[in-house]
């Protein structure tokens, strides 16, 4: 069986500066694989080429096994890949309903789409309070709650999370990995970004730890999470 | 004096109409790529050029006015939209990731050679052309003994509908989202599966067909045409967008109304040395240099002009 999303040694750069340099990894359908390393290890920029936002400098990329590298973003989109990206990046002035109905852009079926949107504030409740309202007005965490709606809108096939517990208080932080963890019960294929290791490995199925833009460390992630190295360095344990 | 008054603030209004039209188009493309495309006044022109072609080469004598000018303005859309997605494709979009200055200085160029191309292949296009004048009829009373000629009541109740039409196809329609959003976040638009090539097309081709209502309104409110006429309206309708506050469609509106209200009460109230239509235009600017000093945002605006 051919896995649902393949790198193969993929290298991005900025200008002649590569930020990653030969990455592979595998996300099988109905997993949850993360990728963790600290500020700067490369963990955004490998999101942002698998979406096709960054060109690749070399490697491979297959998603459901068709070569995506060099395929445009809003074409990628609607291969069955949706990233909520880093910081959020929900569009402020528009309602929240709006950016609901922009995650689902590309869909032409109404009806589905209203399901959808209902699905969406069953999951944050929220959201369905205040559907009417600019996005820009919403707190970090509901923010963050909008974003990742918004990527569900599109009925992905692969949901790539880049730091949804960014900034946020703990309890906040709890009820995005509830979130993230009933997708997960519910079949989502995932790949998540975290610099809260914790959290993300103990929900993923395999992790990955990048160190300036190199995997450093694979295993299953309650391996990971047992791991001394992994412990000292982002555990925050010695 | 309340005659007067009134008056004045009709033909203000009549004026403000054009200059919002054309600011639409400013407004619009900055909104979303950022570049103030000093070309559009050029494209204004084209749309009046393109209604007055149907008009000397393809209608024949003594058509119908409500037949007449539907395709003169269909004619000025149509040359209006071609020669700005044209420009689009060809002079901006090749720049898209350039320097800032390089497409601002590439409209620049842009400006001129469409200026040059009409005033030297167009059949008489060297001096003034004589706009038809279509729609005649006495002036109709406003009230307090003012009166508006029927070109003038035609040119706003145009301006208006086409105004109104913009905004709901931004607010409601598919397209419209994908425009607001890709202005508000461009990459995180991509994500959401929009094809930002295609969002950019289509605020040049919007703001293109607007610019041709204005200049066909031109044509028929001032009864004559050139090929210089797109620089100094262009010049005022981008002192309107960024009166109103450029990148916001309401403001682009508002800006133009109050832009034409002041034009016209100024020539109008300044006594002196100063007062007079030579002086309109001093007016103008002066007002726009109010504005960036004071309020750069503009009236409405809400995105700031930070990189203009
Ligand atoms: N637009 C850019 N231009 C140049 N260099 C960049 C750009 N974006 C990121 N980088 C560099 O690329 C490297 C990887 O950055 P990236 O944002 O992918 O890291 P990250 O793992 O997501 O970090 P964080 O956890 O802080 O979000 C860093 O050295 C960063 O400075
Ligand atoms: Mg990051």
């Amino acid at each position: 069986m051919t896995a649902m999303l393949e790198v193969d040694d993929l290298r991005v750069a900025y200008g002649t500066i590569l930020a990653v340099k030969g990455i592979s990894f595998r996300v099988e359908q109905g997993q949850v694989v993360t990728l963790i390393g600290g500020n700067g290890a490369g963990k955004t920029t490998t999101l942002r080429t698998l979406s096709g936002l960054l060109k690749p400098a070399g490697g491979q990329i297959r998603f459901k096994g068709r070569r995506i590298d060099g395929t445009p973003a809003h074409k990628i989109v609607e291969l069955g890949l949706a990233h909520s990206p880093e910081g959020r990046h929900i569009f402020p002035r528009m309602t929240i309903e709006e950016n609901l109905l922009l995650g689902a852009y590309l869909r032409r079926d109404g009806a589905g789409v209203g399901r959808d949107i209902q699905r969406a504030y069953d999951l944050f409740p929220v959201l369905g309070e205040r559907r009417k309202q600019a996005a820009g007005t919403l707190s970090g965490g509901e923010q963050q709650m909008l974003a990742m709606g918004r990527a569900l809108m599109s009925q992905p096939e692969l949901l790539m999370l880049d730091e949804p517990s960014m900034g946020l208080s703990p309890i906040m932080m709890q009820k995005i990995m509830e979130t993230v963890a009933e997708l997960k019960a519910a079949g989502t294929t995932i790949l998540l970004v975290e610099q809260n290791a914790q959290a993300a490995l103990t929900l993923a199925d395999r992790g990955y730890v990048l160190e300036t833009g190199r995997i450093v460390l694979e295993d299953h992630g309650q391996a990971l999470l047992g791991n001394d190295q992994v412990r000292k360095a982002y555990l925050g344990e010695d | 004096m309340l005659t007067q008054f009134v008056q004045q603030l009709a033909n203000g209004v009549v004026l403000g109409a054009m200059y919002a039209l054309i600011a639409l188009g400013y407004t619009m493309v900055y909104g979303i790529i950022q570049l103030i495309n000093f070309a559009h006044g050029e494209i204004f022109m084209i749309g009046a050029f393109g209604a007055f072609t149907v008009y000397r080469y393809i209608l024949p004598d003594g058509t119908s006015l409500w037949i007449a000018l539907p395709l003169m303005l269909l004619g000025g859309m149509i040359a209006a939209v071609a020669v700005a997605v044209a420009m689009e494709r060809f002079a901006y979009r090749p720049l898209r990731n350039a320097p800032r200055l390089a497409p601002l200085i590439t409209a620049i160029g842009v400006s001129i050679a469409l200026q040059e191309a009409v005033r030297l292949y167009y059949p008489d296009a060297r001096s003034k052309l004589a706009f038809p004048q279509l729609i005649t009829g006495s002036p109709i009373p406003i009230g307090f003994g003012a009166s508006v000629d029927r070109a003038s009541v035609v040119v706003v109740l145009v301006s208006v509908i086409c105004m109104v039409a913009l905004t709901l196809f931004v607010r409601r329609s598919r397209m419209g989202r994908a425009m607001q959003a890709t202005a508000q976040d461009p990459d995180t638009a991509r994500l959401m599966g929009i094809n930002i090539d295609r969002v950019i097309v289509m605020s040049f081709l919007l703001g293109a067909a607007l610019a041709a209502v204005a200049g066909m309104a031109q044509g028929l409110y001032l009864g004559q045409i050139d090929f210089r006429m797109g620089f100094i309206a262009g010049l005022k309708a981008f002192t309107a967008a960024v009166l109103g506050g450029i990148g916001n469609i309401q403001g682009a509106v508002v800006g133009g109304f109050a832009l034409g209200i002041v034009e016209v009460m100024a020539v109008q109230y300044i006594p002196g040395q100063f007062g007079g239509g030579a002086w309109k235009d001093v007016w103008a600017f002066a007002l726009l240099i109010l504005v960036l000093v004071f309020r750069p945002q503009g009236l409405l605006g809400e995105r700031v002009a930070d990189r203009a």
